[in-house]
């Protein structure tokens, strides 16, 4: 896949395959990362090679049908200045509605889930122009979850979370991934509600993160620099902990641990 | 921490929101009722029971009731709501609370076009006088009439007309910037033209003004019925087009994500957008600042989702130029104040307010 802008070239030889699980793309700034992620959305479509969801062209999926499949969560994504979080988190059903659709009950359900799992049902009924920055992102977060898309495509979600909403992030694209939380111990008992808890298929996560350390916590790391894709692997894959100390290695130091968690410390 | 946080900020109550949008629309119901007793009774000697009294007496009173006061009170009523609609329906398309109706071309069209029709015919060198004023002379009554139901016609083809250039020049309704730019443009060539036209026959120019000013004094049974048609219209099918303005407030890039016939859908409101401010100025001419102060005042009352904000734009809209005709006609009774006037002192100032405690909060 190749993405042009006039004479700069975003993207170029681009050629991934992303499976059920959270994959985190990573990368300095300008390296392409959002640009990626809006050609996967198909928001943006790159003059070279295609995108393909479920082996499927993207473009050539009707409108619908591919929003029902896939949802984007833009970077500083915008909301109605009149709308609740539950009206806003209602948008994301429109794929499933239309323009005239009434909500159905599957509707209803999704909303209140996606509302528990960003555990935003205490002001679900507020303005969302009353809100904290990382209040409002979690809203953002939960109308593109309530899609109940199989690929979510999430750029910065992390955006204005504070640690332990950081860490709610990651245990939910863990859970969404389908990935058993093998370490979730190490990390304070979340009080979501049961809504939450229900069970989906593994989803497709791809998130665009600038933390390091929330993203060395996903299943799969793609590298990105100077819109190239330096590495695609676990986080503990040597190439993956190489590409990273070639795109870093003046600002971060890295280390493996015993079980291959990697770790990543800012050299300030 | 989450939890001291909703600790401090107790929830919404969930049906807060409906009920408030069921009592502002009762409000405005009710305001709209008095409005249309208020301009029944109200004459050209001001808001009067005495003389409405002295009018029954005098046996004329229903003719004036139902011939002039009753169709240009619906009329200012109808005005009122395609302005509001329109109004809101552009601060939803350009996620612009500063948005109004006028911006896609719409008034500099409907201006071109009657300064157009008021040059053809001085050129054409028949002796008409009082074009679009109140005061039509008694024998060219018919003529009169003749004349608005054209001036009505060519002010309604250059709204539509400004807003489809508009519309040519953006390349489409995808883009708001390019659609806003090309607005403007839009406004400024054709506000050239008719400028042009004024100074090659200046006999224009009065009538071109009485238009900027706004009237509903004019307003006679028969140019009701359009309007009327044209507001039913354009409520059905901004009820349809809602849902897309809701997505819209997420940006365009994650509402076409969602699937929407953006581009349709876009075409579809400005083409609505139009219709309204289309069928408005050709019924009363450019009537200031309702468009804008009616979406903003239903957003400060009762904030609400784009379905139920654009029908209380519309009710919002009636009642407030109801209100400034019938104040046009009482503040300096017997003189009649063009409602425009009216409405841009009113509703700027309102709308200064509005900005002042806000801006306190």
């Amino acid at each position: 896949m190749r993405v042009v802008a006039g004479e700069q070239v975003l993207l170029d030889g681009i050629d991934l395959a992303l499976a059920s699980g959270w994959t985190a793309i990573v990368g300095p700034n300008g390296a392409g990362k959002s640009t990626l992620l809006r050609a996967l959305a198909g928001v943006l479509a790159p003059q070279a090679g295609t995108v393909a969801l479920q082996g499927q062209p993207l473009s050539a999926w009707p409108g619908r049908e591919r929003a029902r499949r896939l949802a984007w969560l833009p970077q500083a994504g915008a909301h109605g200045a009149a709308m609740t979080v539950r009206e806003t988190v209602v948008l994301g059903r429109l794929p499933h509605r239309g323009l005239t659709g009434a909500m159905s009950a599957a509707d209803a359900r999704a909303v209140e889930r996606a509302l528990a799992e960003v555990d935003a049902m205490a002001w679900a009924d507020r303005l969302v122009d009353t809100l904290s920055g990382g209040e409002r992102q979690r809203v953002l977060l939960a109308r593109v979850l309530a899609t109940e898309a199989e690929v979510l495509l999430l750029d910065e979600p992390a955006a204005h979370l504070d640690p332990p909403q950081q860490v709610l992030l990651a245990r939910l694209c863990r859970r969404l991934g389908g990935s058993a939380s093998h370490t979730s111990h190490a990390w304070p008992e979340s009080p979501t509600s049961p809504e939450s808890r229900v069970t989906r298929p593994p989803a497709t996560v791809v998130t665009v993160l600038h933390d390091l350390s929330l993203a060395l916590a996903a299943d799969r790391v793609v590298v990105l620099d100077r819109g190239r894709v330096l590495a695609h692997g676990a986080a503990a894959d040597p190439h993956v902990a190489q590409a990273l100390h070639a795109v870093f290695a003046g600002a971060l130091s890295l280390e493996i641990g015993p079980q291959g968690a990697v770790t990543a410390r800012l050299r300030v | 921490m989450r939890r001291r946080v909703d600790d401090v900020r107790p929830p919404a109550a969930a049906s807060a929101r409906p009920a408030q949008r069921r009592r502002l629309a009762a409000v405005l119901g009710a305001l709209l009722l008095l409005g249309a007793l208020a301009g029944l009774v109200t004459g050209s000697d001001g808001l009067s029971l005495t003389a409405w009294r002295a009018d029954l007496a005098g046996g004329q009173a229903g003719w004036i009731v139902g011939e002039i006061r009753a169709p240009r009170t619906l009329g200012a009523a109808l005005v009122g709501a395609l302005l509001g609609l329109a109004g809101a329906l552009a601060q939803g398309l350009f996620r612009n609370p500063l948005a109004d109706p006028y911006l896609l071309g719409a008034a500099a069209g409907a201006s071109l076009g009657v300064v157009t029709l008021l040059a053809l015919q001085s050129a054409g060198a028949s002796e008409v006088s009082g074009v679009w004023s109140a005061d039509w002379p008694a024998g060219s009554l018919w003529q009169g009439w003749l004349l608005q139901g054209g001036l009505a016609g060519a002010a309604f083809a250059g709204a539509l007309g400004g807003v489809a250039l508009t519309l040519l020049l953006a390349a489409g309704a995808l883009d708001s910037l390019r659609l806003l730019l090309a607005g403007v443009v839009v406004g400024v060539l054709l506000g050239a033209v008719a400028d042009l036209l004024t100074v090659l026959w200046p006999q224009a120019l009065r009538g071109r003004q009485a238009f900027l000013l706004g009237s509903t004094a004019h307003i006679g049974w028969h140019s009701l019925v359009l309007p009327a048609l044209g507001l039913a219209l354009a409520l059905g099918l901004a009820w349809r087009l809602a849902r897309l303005l809701d997505a819209l407030t997420l940006g365009d890039e994650a509402a076409a994500s969602l699937g929407l016939p953006l581009a349709t859908g876009r075409v579809a409101l400005v083409a609505v957008l139009a219709l309204c401010t289309g069928l408005a100025v050709a019924l009363a001419g450019l009537v200031a600042f309702v468009g804008l102060l009616a979406p903003h005042l239903v957003r400060r009352l009762a904030p609400s989702t784009h379905g139920a904000h654009l029908l209380l734009s519309a009710l919002a809209g009636a009642v407030l130029l109801l209100a400034a005709d019938v104040l046009a006609r009482a503040v300096m009774a017997p003189q009649e104040l063009p409602v425009g006037i009216v409405t841009a002192v009113v509703g700027g100032g309102q709308l200064l307010w509005l900005l002042h405690r806000g801006g306190r909060r």
